[in-house]
């Protein structure tokens, strides 16, 4: 049963062959029996579950189902849940409690989802390998002396092993794309404002986006088209139509007109990794695509960009965490300033208090011009250079990462060479574009994962691209051998 | 360029950020490092190149100033650990 996609598993429900209750314990009991293995769940929401299946189910009953009423999923740890503690991975807020439902959550419910359970995940979103996180690392289910990748490596360590058949996620620099390439399952990172960030803990306010971990890009579609639309709770949230992008991923890719980034395919990318997205490429040249080759000469600049903008932003998001309305709170402190010192001190991991000193350095006074609006400048720059590439192609395609997995522990000694592997993936947040990551292959057993890049609003063109390059493949059915053992 | 052991703990002062003796030298090496690293912006020609703060360029939307929150304290409250009749507790700042 687990073996089936979203898709596969609300057509079993619409066809009478399974209930939302059946679904729900068998995942369950996957959880409950294979995640100590995998750490990839923080909170399971048993009872909460079966409650909200047998509600499913007899919506069912009453014919007041609709496409997604009754399949599980599981939700990133960020994502506000109320009455379900709500962590960020992070001590800090390991006693917090939400008082209210983020709206990704509430438009899930609302359509007849069931929440598994909420994710593991790097601290406040900050890692690429899901090591920061305060309940310990996720391993892969590929290889668990490996990493998911990070920060949403929960989910799609999750959705890998078949924990849950779906999962959210949130993409600042490539927290949905980077792990979904490392674990070998789809994920989607949409639009800037495309989906609303109410109740979505806050990282760096002008980069992130929540998105998706799935095992198909139809999957995804289905998802999307609940997820999106316009919030007024979210100034950010754009006004735009959601599209049905489930009934258009069958878009002929005759004509299409595929950019491959030449910068992508420097010395840091892993042979094996290249070898896997140029086989990828063919099967596009077969579907029609037309390959072009462009440049995105900024590119190099989009790292230091990112991690100039991201800290900036963080260090503010994050001085509400003062130790007095929720979260972590220090014992016995001598005044008001050791409280929220204290507070902050403890609560918060290493990654996050470099990263929140980063922020405040750069924004502090006589620094602010030659860092934060240096960094602004160069972020349009990097912006333009997509615009440019979209002038000329339709969608552009490369690797999501520059390696496999890559072992737990091995880049946790230097900050600046975990940044480095987000390199492919940071300048779409940058630009604030849609991004999608697809399995494409394996290297030495690790499942690598193809990147595919559309212009603002264009999730249509993307899903369906990547939906009609899973037609032809079978990479994203793949699954790790057994159950991790 | 290396940050020094002043500047870094001005910065974890500024950051309201309690860091122990022990932490500092790597704070100092880490930081450094990382300023080391997004220094080279420096070399970027962006003469007459806007920011961009917003990634889709868009302006902040306006709204009418009414209250469309309902008051939730009580509910709120149950977050925090120091609370009496309605007010968060915090240390004495006034003698």
């Amino acid at each position: 049963m687990h073996t089936r996609t979203l898709a596969e598993l609300a057509e079993l429900l619409r066809n009478g062959d399974a209930s939302s209750e059946e679904l729900t314990r068998h995942f369950l009991e996957r959880i409950e029996s294979l995640d100590s293995r995998l750490n990839a769940f923080v909170t399971v929401t048993a009872e909460q579950a079966l409650e909200s299946a047998r509600a499913a189910d007899r919506a069912r009953a009453a014919g007041e189902a609709g496409p997604l009423t009754g399949v599980p999923i599981a939700h990133k740890d960020i994502f506000c849940t109320e009455g379900v503690r709500t962590s960020c991975g992070s001590r800090m807020l390991d006693n917090f409690v939400s008082p209210y439902d983020a709206t990704v959550v509430e438009k899930l419910r609302a359509a007849g989802t069931v929440m598994l359970g909420k994710t593991n995940m790097d601290e406040f979103a900050m890692g690429s390998s899901n090591e920061t996180s305060w309940y310990g690392p996720v391993r892969n289910p590929w290889d668990r002396d490996k990493v998911p990748g990070g920060s949403s490596g929960g989910s799609a360590a999750a959705v890998a092993a078949r924990l849950a058949p779906a999962a959210t996620g949130t993409d600042t620099g490539g927290s949905i794309r980077q792990p979904a390439a490392l674990t070998g399952t789809t994920g989607l990172k949409p639009t800037y404002g495309r989906v609303s960030r109410y109740g979505m803990i806050a990282f760096a306010s002008s980069l992130d986006q929540a998105g998706t971990i799935t095992i198909s890009a139809q999957d995804a579609a289905l998802l999307l088209e609940v997820m999106a639309g316009h919030d007024p709770r979210d100034s950010t949230s754009v006004d735009a139509p959601v599209e049905a992008y489930s009934a258009k991923l069958e878009a002929p890719l005759d004509g299409v007109r595929l950019g491959l980034v030449e910068e992508f395919f420097d010395d840091g990318l892993d042979g094996g990794n290249a070898a896997a997205i140029e086989t990828a490429i063919e099967v596009y040249r077969g579907l029609g695509a037309e390959v072009k080759s462009i440049s995105l000469p900024n590119l190099a600049l989009s790292v230091p960009t990112y991690y100039v903008v991201a800290p900036a932003e963080c260090s503010s998001n994050l001085s509400r965490y003062d130790g007095i309305r929720f979260g972590y709170r220090a014992d016995d402190p001598k005044d008001l300033a050791d409280l929220y010192r204290r507070s902050r001190g403890e609560g918060f991991g290493a990654e996050v208090k470099r990263r929140i000193m980063t922020g405040t350095y750069v924004l502090s006074a006589g620094y602010y011009d030659a860092y934060y609006l240096k960094a602004q400048r160069v972020r349009q720059l990097i912006a333009e250079d997509f615009r440019r590439a979209f002038t000329e192609v339709d969608i552009i395609a490369g690797p999501t990462t520059p390696t496999p997995a890559f072992e737990i522990g091995a880049k946790m000694d230097d900050p600046v060479t975990m940044y480095l592997n987000d390199i492919y993936t940071i300048g779409v947040n940058l630009a604030g574009l849609p991004g999608m990551s697809v399995p494409c292959g394996f290297v030495d057993g690790l499942p690598v994962g193809l990147q595919l890049i559309a212009d603002h609003f264009q999730e249509a063109r993307l899903l369906g691209c990547a939906h009609m390059f899973q037609k032809e493949t079978d990479w994203h059915r793949r699954m790790p051998a057994g159950d991790p053992a | 360029m290396a940050l020094t052991r002043s500047q870094v703990e001005n910065i974890a002062s500024l950051a309201r950020l309690e860091i122990t003796e022990d932490e500092i030298p790597a704070y100092v090496g880490n930081l450094s490092r990382i300023i080391d690293f997004v220094d080279q912006l420096e070399n970027a020609s962006t003469d007459h190149v806007e920011p961009m703060a917003h990634p889709l360029n868009m302006s902040q939307p306006l709204r009418a100033d009414e209250v469309t929150e309902k008051d939730r304290r009580d509910r709120f409250q149950e977050n925090a650990s120091r609370v009496e009749a309605g007010l968060y507790l915090v240390p004495k700042v006034i003698e």
